[in-house]
C-alpha cells in the first residue's frame, strides 16, 4: 500500500507514543492538592473555541487542562503522542496514518474516535474561517477514516514535520457533532474538567477521575486560573499568597520576588525573539555588504543587558532557538565590531549611509531604546541610524512589511520548517524581509529540501546550513531572544525541565506540576 | 406633591436631552480613537485583506451616519447589540453568542455591589465626621479629620490602594489583595473580598461628603434660630444633630449623590489594581480591543447613572426643603 520508511517510523512516532502511555520517566509526584494561578492574557472575549486562541490564559486552561490534541511537545522538546498513540509516515511523507488512543472518552462521556479527529480539522477550512492553524490544516489534501481508531492524511506536499504541527494550540480535538455544545461547555478529553468558566475573569477546573493520562499527569484535584491582566496586580497577588504562581513577572520589582524565600523564579530560554527586518528588495538593503554592515554594528550583549535587563540570549540573526529541536549550537557568534561594519561599507562602495529605523513599543518593550542604542553603536561603523518613533496603533499593518526596516517580535515556533514556512519561505504574506531574489536561491531550496526529508542527521545538516546563511546574508537581525520569566510559590513542586516553547512550562502547569 | 411630580418629569425629559447629546459625543469619540478592531484584534496579522474581511463582517466600513443611527435604533429598543468579539468568531451558526447586554449585566451587579458596600461605610463616616468636625470645629480634631481625608483625596487612587494593600495584606493579612469574586460566592466571603477595594474608594470620596457637611452645619450655625436653640440651653450635639442638620441635607444630599455616581463609573483604576471583575475591568478591556458596541454601552450606563443619580439628589433635596416643596 505504501511504502512506510523504517526510519520515519522509529524516528518519533512509535517510540514516542509508547514512552508517554506507561509514563516512564516521571518521578513519583503526589496526586492532591489545589493550584492557584495568576495568569496574563486574558480577555471578556475568550471562549473554548481553539480556533481564537492566541494568548497565555486560554492556551493554559484550553491545551494545558480541558482539551488534548493529537500530539504534545514535552518538557523537553521531543514529540509525544497524546490522542494519538503512534504516528507513521510514507517515504515521501506526504502520507500519514495516525493510531488513536483508545478507551479515551470526553467529559460528557463520549467515546473518542476518528469521526472527531475529522470533525475538529473540518472547522479550521472553509473560507469564512478565521482559524490561525487554517494553513496547516489547508495542506492535507484528503484525510479519511481508516477504522474507528485510524486516520490516513494525505498532504498535497511532503512535510515530516507534520506530527508537529498537529501539536499547535489551535487544532484540539472537540466532540463530533457537539462541537457547538463543547465550545460553550468546554467538553474535551483534557485531564480537567471545566466546572466555572467566566471569560476574561476566571476558569476553574477538577481532576477527571479515570483518565488515560493516569497517575503519569494531572496531579492537582482542582486548578484555578485567575486571569490578571495587571503586572503590579500580579505580582501582589503572588506576594501575598493568593496565587500559587504568574507568568511575566516585573523585572523592575524582581528583587522584591527574589527577597522572598517562599518564592522561586523560573527563567527559560526559548524561541521569543526580537527582531529588526530589512525589505530586501528595497535599496540600500539589497546590498548584501550593507546588510552584513548593519549586522557588526548591532551590539548584542548590550541589548539584552539593557534591554531585557539581563533576561535573555544574544541572537545571531537566525530565527531558530534553544527550543527547536536543530537549533545550530556550533555556528560562531556574531559580534560587534565596528571596523568590519565600515569594511563592509566600503565594500559596498560606500564611506557612510544614512538609513531609517522605525520602532514603537508595540513591536517589544523597550523597541525605541533598542533603536538609539543601535543607532549609538553604528555611528562608530559609519551608519547612521536615524530612529523614527511610529504610533503604536496600527504599527502592524502601516510599519511592519511596509517600512524598509524596522522593529519586530516573533514568539517563535516548535519547528523549523513552521517558522521558515511563516516568514522566511519566498512569497509568503509574512516574509518580513521579503528575501526571495537570486541570492537567497541555496536557502530556499534547502527550505524545500529539509521540509520532506525524513532522515534526523541529512535535516538537522540542512537546517544548520540554513541557519549559517541567514546569519551571513540573511535581510533580518536578530540580537536578542528573550526569556520566559515567570514565578512559583515552593509550595507547588515543579519537574527539573521546564518547557521552553511557550511560558508557563509550555502552558502545562495544570498537567506537570504538584503540590510539594 | 403634584408640582414634584411635574418635576419629576421635566427633569426626566431633560435628562433624556441629555443622554441623546452624550450619545453622539460617545459615538463620534470612541470612533475617532485611532485604530479598530479589526486591526487590534488581528495585532501583526494585520493584512489589508484580513483586515477588509473583519470590517465588512462587522459593518465596520460603513459611513459613520449610517452607524451612529443603526446603533440608535437599536438603543431605542433596548437592544445594545452584540460586542464585535463575539461576533467576529460566531462561525458556528449565531447559537452562543452572548449579547453585550448579557456581558454587562453581571460586571455592573459586581459594581454596584461594590458600590452599595462602599456607600454603606463612606456615608455614614463622612457625615458622622462631618457633624463631629462641625461640633469641635477649630480643634485639634477637626484638623487632623481634615488633613487626613484631604490628603487621601489628593493622593491618586492606585497609590492609596497600595498603600492598604501594603498595610493590610502585606504585612498584617488581614484582607485579600485580590478581590476575585464571582457567581455563588457566600455573601460573606464576598463582603471579605471586596473590602480593600471598598475601604479604598471609601477614602477617596470620604473628603468630599464630609467637608460639605462640615461647611453646610458650620454655614447655618450663624443663623438666628441655632442662636434661639443655644439660647433655649440646648447641648451643643443636639443643636447641630436636631436643628442644624435637617437643614443642611439638601446641600449634603447632593454631594453624596455625586459620589455614589462616582462609585459607579470612577471605578475603573481600583478595579484594574485589585482584580474586581465590574464594568471599569469590562470597559478598559473592551477599549483595548477597540470594541465598539461594549465601550458604548458602557459610556451610557455611566451617563445615565450621573443624570439618574443627580436627579434623585435633585428630587430629595425638595422633600427635605419645605420652602421648595410648596412654592408660592
Amino acid at each position: 500500500m505504501y511504502g512506510i520508511s523504517r526510519r520515519g517510523l522509529l524516528q518519533s512516532g512509535v517510540a514516542a507514543g509508547v514512552l508517554a502511555a506507561t509514563g516512564l520517566p516521571l518521578k513519583a509526584q503526589t496526586r492532591g492538592g489545589k493550584f492557584t494561578a495568576g495568569l496574563s492574557g486574558a480577555n471578556t472575549s475568550d471562549s473554548w473555541d481553539s480556533r481564537t486562541h492566541s494568548d497565555l490564559f486560554m492556551i493554559a486552561s484550553c491545551q494545558g487542562a480541558v482539551f488534548d490534541g493529537l500530539t504534545e511537545v514535552a518538557a523537553d522538546g521531543s514529540l509525544i503522542g497524546e490522542l494519538a498513540e503512534s504516528w507513521e509516515a510514507s517515504a515521501d511523507a506526504k502520507t500519514w496514518i495516525f493510531n488513536l488512543r483508545q478507551g479515551v472518552t470526553f467529559h460528557n462521556g463520549k467515546a473518542f474516535g476518528a469521526d472527531d479527529v475529522l470533525e475538529s480539522l473540518q472547522m479550521h477550512l472553509g473560507e469564512e474561517s478565521k482559524s490561525a492553524a487554517k494553513p496547516i490544516v489547508e495542506a492535507i489534501e484528503t484525510m479519511t477514516k481508516v477504522t474507528d481508531h485510524q486516520v490516513q492524511f494525505v498532504l498535497a506536499a511532503g512535510n515530516a514535520d507534520f506530527p508537529y504541527l498537529m501539536s499547535d494550540y489551535h487544532i484540539m480535538m472537540y466532540p463530533a457533532g457537539q462541537i457547538e455544545e463543547a465550545i460553550a461547555q468546554g467538553i474535551g478529553t483534557g485531564l480537567y474538567q471545566v466546572t466555572a468558566f467566566d471569560p476574561g475573569v476566571r476558569m476553574t477546573a477538577s481532576r477527571v477521575a479515570d483518565h488515560y493520562k493516569g497517575d503519569s499527569a494531572g496531579f492537582f484535584d482542582e486548578i484555578e486560573y485567575i486571569a490578571i491582566n495587571d503586572n503590579t496586580a500580579r505580582m501582589n497577588a503572588l506576594m501575598t499568597g493568593q496565587v500559587d504562581a504568574i507568568n511575566r513577572i516585573d523585572f523592575k520589582t524582581e528583587a522584591l520576588l527574589k527577597a522572598n524565600p517562599a518564592l522561586r523564579i523560573q527563567e527559560v530560554t526559548g524561541n521569543q525573539h526580537y527582531s529588526m527586518p530589512m525589505l530586501t528588495n528595497v535599496a540600500p538593503y539589497n546590498d548584501v555588504n550593507v546588510r552584513k554592515a548593519l549586522k557588526y554594528g548591532i551590539n548584542r550583549q548590550e541589548m539584552v543587558d539593557k534591554i531585557l535587563l539581563g533576561h535573555g540570549a544574544v541572537g545571531n540573526d537566525t530565527p531558530i532557538g534553544p527550543a527547536n529541536q536543530y537549533y545550530n549550537t556550533e555556528m560562531d557568534q556574531l559580534a560587534y565590531d565596528p571596523d568590519k561594519a565600515k569594511f563592509y561599507l566600503q565594500q559596498a562602495g560606500l564611506d557612510s549611509i544614512d538609513i531609517e529605523f522605525s520602532a514603537s513599543n508595540a513591536a517589544f518593550e523597550g523597541a525605541v531604546d533598542a533603536g538609539q542604542l543601535f543607532q549609538a553603536s553604528a555611528a562608530a561603523g559609519g551608519i547612521n541610524i536615524n530612529v523614527i518613533q511610529e504610533p503604536s496603533d496600527g504599527y502592524w499593518s502601516n510599519v511592519w512589511l511596509n517600512k524598509p526596516f524596522c522593529a519586530c517580535y516573533w514568539s517563535g515556533r516548535a519547528t523549523e520548517d513552521w517558522m521558515f514556512a511563516t516568514a522566511y519561505e519566498a512569497g509568503v504574506p509574512w516574509n518580513d524581509s521579503q528575501w526571495d531574489g537570486d541570492d537567497s536561491a541555496r536557502f530556499q531550496e534547502l527550505l524545500l529540501l529539509a521540509r520532506a526529508e525524513l532522515d534526523s542527521d541529512t535535516r538537522r545538516a540542512q537546517y544548520y546550513e540554513m541557519q549559517e546563511i541567514l546569519r551571513d546574508e540573511g535581510g533580518v537581525i536578530i540580537p536578542m531572544f528573550a526569556n520566559y520569566v515567570q514565578a512559583v510559590n515552593n509550595r507547588i513542586h515543579s519537574p527539573d525541565v521546564v518547557g521552553n516553547l511557550w511560558q508557563m512550562d509550555n502552558a502545562r502547569m495544570a498537567e506537570r506540576w504538584s503540590v510539594a | 406633591m403634584r408640582s414634584i411630580l411635574k418635576i419629576v418629569l421635566q427633569r426626566l425629559g431633560l435628562g433624556l436631552v441629555t443622554l441623546f447629546v452624550v450619545s453622539i459625543v460617545i459615538f463620534v469619540a470612541v470612533n475617532s480613537l485611532p485604530g479598530d478592531f479589526a486591526e487590534a484584534i488581528l495585532g501583526q496579522g494585520a493584512t489589508p485583506e484580513s483586515v477588509a474581511t473583519i470590517r465588512r463582517d462587522l459593518g465596520l466600513d460603513q459611513p459613520l451616519v449610517v452607524r451612529y443611527f443603526d446603533w440608535l435604533k437599536g438603543m431605542l429598543t433596548f437592544d445594545l447589540g452584540t460586542s464585535f468579539a463575539q461576533l467576529n468568531f460566531a462561525n458556528f451558526g449565531g447559537a452562543g453568542s452572548v449579547t453585550v447586554a448579557e456581558q454587562i449585566a453581571p460586571r455592573l451587579s459586581n459594581t454596584m455591589f461594590l458600590a452599595t458596600v462602599t456607600a454603606c461605610i463612606a456615608v455614614p463616616l463622612a457625615v458622622f465626621l462631618g457633624i463631629l468636625a462641625a461640633l469641635y470645629r477649630n480643634t485639634a480634631f477637626d484638623k487632623a479629620a481634615n488633613m487626613f481625608t484631604l490628603s487621601s483625596i489628593s493622593s491618586p487612587e492606585f497609590f492609596m490602594a497600595y498603600v492598604l494593600i501594603l498595610f493590610l495584606a502585606v504585612l498584617n493579612p488581614v484582607f485579600p489583595s485580590l478581590s476575585n469574586i464571582f457567581e455563588g460566592m457566600p455573601f460573606g466571603e464576598r463582603l471579605e473580598k471586596s473590602m480593600l477595594p471598598a475601604l479604598t474608594l471609601t477614602l477617596v470620596v470620604t473628603a468630599h461628603m464630609m467637608r460639605m457637611t462640615r461647611a453646610a452645619i458650620i454655614n447655618l450655625l450663624a443663623s438666628p434660630y441655632i442662636e434661639m436653640a443655644r439660647l433655649k440651653g440646648l447641648s451643643p450635639m443636639r443643636v447641630i444633630v436636631k436643628h442644624a442638620l435637617p437643614n443642611a441635607l439638601a446641600p449634603i444630599i447632593n454631594v453624596v449623590a455625586l459620589n455614589l455616581a462616582y462609585l459607579i463609573t470612577g471605578v475603573v483604576v481600583v478595579e484594574v489594581v485589585f482584580v474586581y471583575p465590574g464594568i471599569g475591568q469590562l470597559f478598559v478591556d473592551s477599549v483595548k480591543i477597540r470594541d465598539i458596541p461594549v465601550v458604548q454601552a458602557c459610556c451610557l450606563i455611566f451617563a445615565a447613572a450621573y443624570i439618574l443619580l443627580n436627579l434623585t439628589a435633585d428630587i430629595l433635596s425638595i422633600v427635605s426643603n419645605p420652602r421648595l416643596r410648596h412654592p408660592k
